[in-house]
């Protein structure tokens, strides 16, 4: 052992190959995408830890917010609420989610891509939306409120069934994708061997997608308990930490208070991601090179069941988007019911007027721009450097970060980061370009991962040719590269221009009076008690996102047809 | 190849909106000929563009930026920004909370042109120049829907001890006064007409029969209005407003006394734009702006000018009880923790 590491060091010097104007170019960008990762993500939140070890007038104090903080019962309390929540709302969109991807992959029914899309829709609203229909539906003088028998839909009941229609396509889509990858020659075994149907479920289906199932678990998991859009509409008075955070910064300027518990917030999300990291790395490759895929075969007893769970799952979702599209065309729910657009005369209500709504647009379309150029050559530089492996380390770690990062906490950690007098960037604070960096930021991770899978796909001869024929890395990047990889770079900029639009938890802290956003009007319009004006807007955020998505579809197909010719043999 | 160039032009627009996004972040607004105004203010949101557009009327030069929030939050923002203020004036706010800034040296005295013709009572007594100007008066009442009381069986309440009573459990929504400043004035009032030990008490009462604590002032009346909660204490403007929507409300006025707040306007010590914050000084005093404020108030500052407002309770100004502003000015913030320990959690079972 000692001796080959003597070896290797000895050797070291000989081998270090000679670096090319392209490794400095590299090396420069990585150190670039370093400093704007340190600004963006490490040192908020660094100040954010620092602010909750200090008094009001910014003296160092160690543990005593925590102390005070452990000690009010009513804070203290919210940690069971919100675990409560988080648990429960798991345990059932995980279940939904799983019978809904199981249909999907596993059954022949008709209508896949019209279900498929359905699921999806919750995607395109903010977490309010889903709440603010649920008090239509179930509240004091909701529509269908003997359903509850009873029981009060504000606290526990409410936000449960908000975060279940706002986690279930997250978590779908990550089952869909452990459904798919199965091998038909297990099931064939099966099969001859006699096993039944109940057994192959339990020995083959679910061993296949059983890391998918927990990471589905872990992602729900830390939406709910770091989302307040629904507890804060919904859940009366149950507290839990993300409203918590909201009511200590917002409502009573506490910022030391809101720091210590946004840290509390950050426990559970950051085990919940490391957790998920471990079991990933145990997942082996279950598809090998000789794996047949799995097709269904139609069982039309089966395929109906499947479809009509479907249906009424479906329904449920479509209803609820449905019930916010009625309820904000109406004059005075629920005494006077003519049909009326004064809802959406935004300008005469708080949270910004119609100027939020153009906010939003403009924000989204920067954070898509801006996002993909940088999440994309990040991601480029990380996969494709050469040697720099400490810096490179360093980097891809930063680049991790942000999934663990829920969105209130790192609102915040941007308040105590660039409103500080002495730092040089105070100017980005209160500016649209503040938003930007927080939401490209919030969503990094998955974007950066998007782009990494793609890379990975192209064969390393390219710059391989490329170099040995003298061409510069960048060309090679711009003329190859780019091309090749449209498809995912369009799906990054279209997860980041939704997201975007419907963010409410980072950027409730960051905006200011010039840069209101439609997803905090809806928050804020609610909060002044103009529930219809608040659904209205949030139609506004649903529409939106659903015709940029409805263009991004049919520029995918265009662009896809032109520049994935190469792919088809 | 087309694709290829297609793909190339596309990342370079991209490449040049980023570069415009950071210059219009760094040389954003300072081309702009006419004075911003930064004016913080607790104002409802359904009334300021009137205001922005009949006082830029007056003074084409100045253009207004409002910051608007509900009371609790504006006035714990300037106080948090007091080292450094962004404010050029403070315009439509709680006079208890204008008395606690002025206390910090947040202002400077101004007498605007016309100061002689308003009720003595709505000026900054202490200095002179004045530190601040009342404008008019905001008024607590409670909405009571009639429509769910009669299905729920709920008899009209007619003074705040009624509120406290059983036949009222999970019926009454009211603001927290941490953030709103209706919630304050409603918890000051009641502090002012019985003693803090009556007074406490009263509350320890009400907060049995309280569904929940709202944020702002004007939501528990918006939810009467729609009946998902059937009494909503809030404040006689917003209960009007609903009225005369179509909303089944009766507005009360508790027979013991209500309290109210002005709303009032101070300069910032440290404004740039002196001479636009002092133009709205200026015109907020006129009789215009006085009728103005009477279109939705039923109290102003100048005297003879208010006429009754529709909806409002008939007798509500002969109920307003003796305000002391600067007791509350100076006891804001003990009371404000009290309240938070005592009622902070509805959910959590109490502990005696």
């Amino acid at each position: 052992m000692t001796e080959g590491v003597t070896t290797l060091s000895a050797a070291a010097p000989l081998a270090r190959p000679i670096l090319s104007r392209d490794d400095w170019i590299m090396r420069w960008g990585m150190l670039v995408l370093g400093v704007w990762l340190s600004v963006a993500v490490v040192l908020p939140l660094y100040t954010l830890l620092s602010k909750g070890l200090e008094d009001h007038a910014g003296r160092f104090v160690g543990l005593a917010n925590f102390a005070e903080f452990f000690a009010t019962p009513v804070l203290f309390n919210s940690i069971y609420n919100s675990l409560t929540i988080a648990i429960i709302s798991t345990v059932i969109t995980i279940t939904l989610a799983f019978v809904y991807a199981y249909a999907l992959t596993r059954s022949c029914m008709p209508g896949k891509g019209i279900f498929k899309g359905i699921a999806m829709v919750p995607i395109l609203a903010p977490s309010l939306l889903p709440a603010i229909s649920l008090v239509y539906l179930f509240g004091n003088q909701g529509m269908i409120k003997g359903v509850l028998m009873g029981e009060t839909i504000y606290g526990p009941i409410g936000i449960v069934m908000g975060e279940v229609f706002w986690t279930f396509p997250h978590a779908l889509i990550i089952i869909i994708t452990a459904l798919s990858m199965a091998d038909a020659r297990l099931y064939e075994a099966a099969e001859s061997l006699g096993t039944s149907k109940l057994r192959t479920f339990f020995t083959v289906t679910l061993p296949g997608a059983r890391y998918g199932v927990i990471s589905a678990c872990f992602v729900v998991f830390t939406l709910v308990i770091t989302d307040f859009g629904v507890p804060k509409v919904i859940g009366g008075q149950y507290n839990v930490l993300a409203t918590d955070v909201y009511k200590q910064v917002i409502g009573q300027q506490n910022f030391q208070m809101g720091a210590v518990v946004g840290m509390v917030l950050l426990v559970p999300a950051v085990l919940a991601f490391i957790a998920d990291r471990i079991i990933q790395r145990k997942q082996v490759a279950l598809i090998s090179a000789r794996a047949v895929p799995y097709h269904p075969k139609p069982k039309t007893r089966f395929d109906m069941a499947m479809m009509g769970f479907c249906c009424v799952v479906g329904f449920m979702i479509l209803g609820i988007i449905a019930v916010d599209a009625f309820a904000s065309f109406i004059q005075l729910w629920p005494y006077n019911l003519t049909l009326t657009l004064y809802n959406y005369d935004f300008d005469l209500r708080d949270g910004g007027g119609w100027a939020s709504y153009r906010n939003s647009i403009v924000m989204a379309s920067y954070t898509a721009v801006i996002g993909t150029v940088i999440i994309f050559a990040g991601a480029y530089l990380v996969e494709k450097i050469r040697g720099f492996t400490v810096i490179r380390s360093l980097v891809q770690f930063m680049c991790i970060i942000p999934l663990a990062v829920p969105g209130l906490v790192l609102g915040l950690a941007y308040i105590f980061f660039f409103n500080h007098p002495d730092n040089p960037l105070e100017f980005v604070y209160g500016t649209m370009a503040i938003l930007v960096i927080c939401t490209v930021t919030h969503f990094y991770t998955v974007s950066h991962l998007t782009a990494t899978t793609a890379l990975k796909q192209m064969d390393p001869e390219f710059e391989a040719v490329s170099m040995s024929l003298k061409v510069p890395f960048y060309k090679t990047f711009w003329r190859v590269t780019v091309p090749v990889c449209v498809p995912a770079i369009l799906d990054i900029s279209i997860y980041l221009f939704v997201n975007a639009m419907t963010t409410v938890s980072a950027v409730v802290f960051i905006y200011s009076a010039d840069t209101t956003l439609a997803s905090v009007a809806v928050l804020n319009m609610d909060d002044a008690g103009e529930v219809a004006s608040a659904a209205a807007m949030g139609m506004m955020i649903v529409c939106t996102s659903a015709g940029v998505r409805v263009l991004h579809a049919l520029l995918t197909r265009g662009i896809a047809r032109a520049s994935q010719a190469w792919r088809v043999r | 190849m087309r694709v290829r160039e297609l793909c190339q032009k596309s990342a370079l627009f991209v490449a040049a909106a980023a570069v415009g996004l950071f210059a219009l972040g760094l040389g954003g607004g300072a081309a702009l000929a006419k004075t911003q105004l930064l004016v913080y203010t607790a104002i409802e949101a359904d009334e300021l563009a009137m205001f922005k557009r009949e006082f830029e009327k007056d003074y084409p030069d100045v253009n207004v930026k409002w910051v608007r929030d509900s009371t609790g939050i504006v006035t714990a923002k300037l106080l948090a920004e007091k080292n450094n203020p962004k404010a050029d004036i403070v315009w439509g706010l709680a006079a208890t909370s204008l008395v606690m800034l002025a206390n910090e040296g947040y202002f400077q005295g101004y007498a605007p042109k016309g100061l002689d013709k308003l009720d003595p009572a709505y000026v900054d007594s202490q200095n002179n120049p004045p530190l601040w100007v009342g404008q008019r008066a905001w008024i607590a009442s409670v909405c009571y829907n009639t429509v769910e009381g009669k299905k729920k069986g709920l008899p009209l309440p007619t003074s705040w001890q009624d509120l406290t009573k059983a036949v009222y459990k999970g019926h009454v929504v009211m603001p927290n006064p941490n953030s709103s400043g209706t919630g304050f004035l409603d918890v000051s009032s009641w502090l002012q007409l019985w003693g803090e030990e009556k007074g406490w008490k009263f509350m320890d009462g009400l907060h049995k029969n309280i569904a929940w604590y709202t944020h702002s002032g004007s939501k528990p009346c918006k939810q009467a209005a729609s009946g998902e909660i059937p009494i909503g204490i809030s404040f006689a403007y917003r209960g009007a407003k609903s009225k005369n929507k179509g909303a089944p409300l009766e507005i009360v006025a508790p027979k013991e006394g209500l309290g109210w707040d002005i709303e009032a306007f101070g300069i910032v010590r440290n404004t740039k734009n002196l001479a636009a914050a002092r133009n709205l000084a200026d015109w907020s005093v006129t009789l215009k702006a006085n009728k103005i404020y009477n279109k939705e108030y039923a109290v102003v500052a100048m005297p003879g000018v208010a006429k009754p407002v529709k909806n409002f309770p008939k007798d509500i100004t002969k109920k307003m009880i003796k305000n002391d502003f600067a007791w509350a000015a100076a006891n804001r913030m003990r009371i404000l923790k009290k309240w938070q320990s005592r009622y902070g959690a509805k959910s959590l079972p109490k502990k005696k």
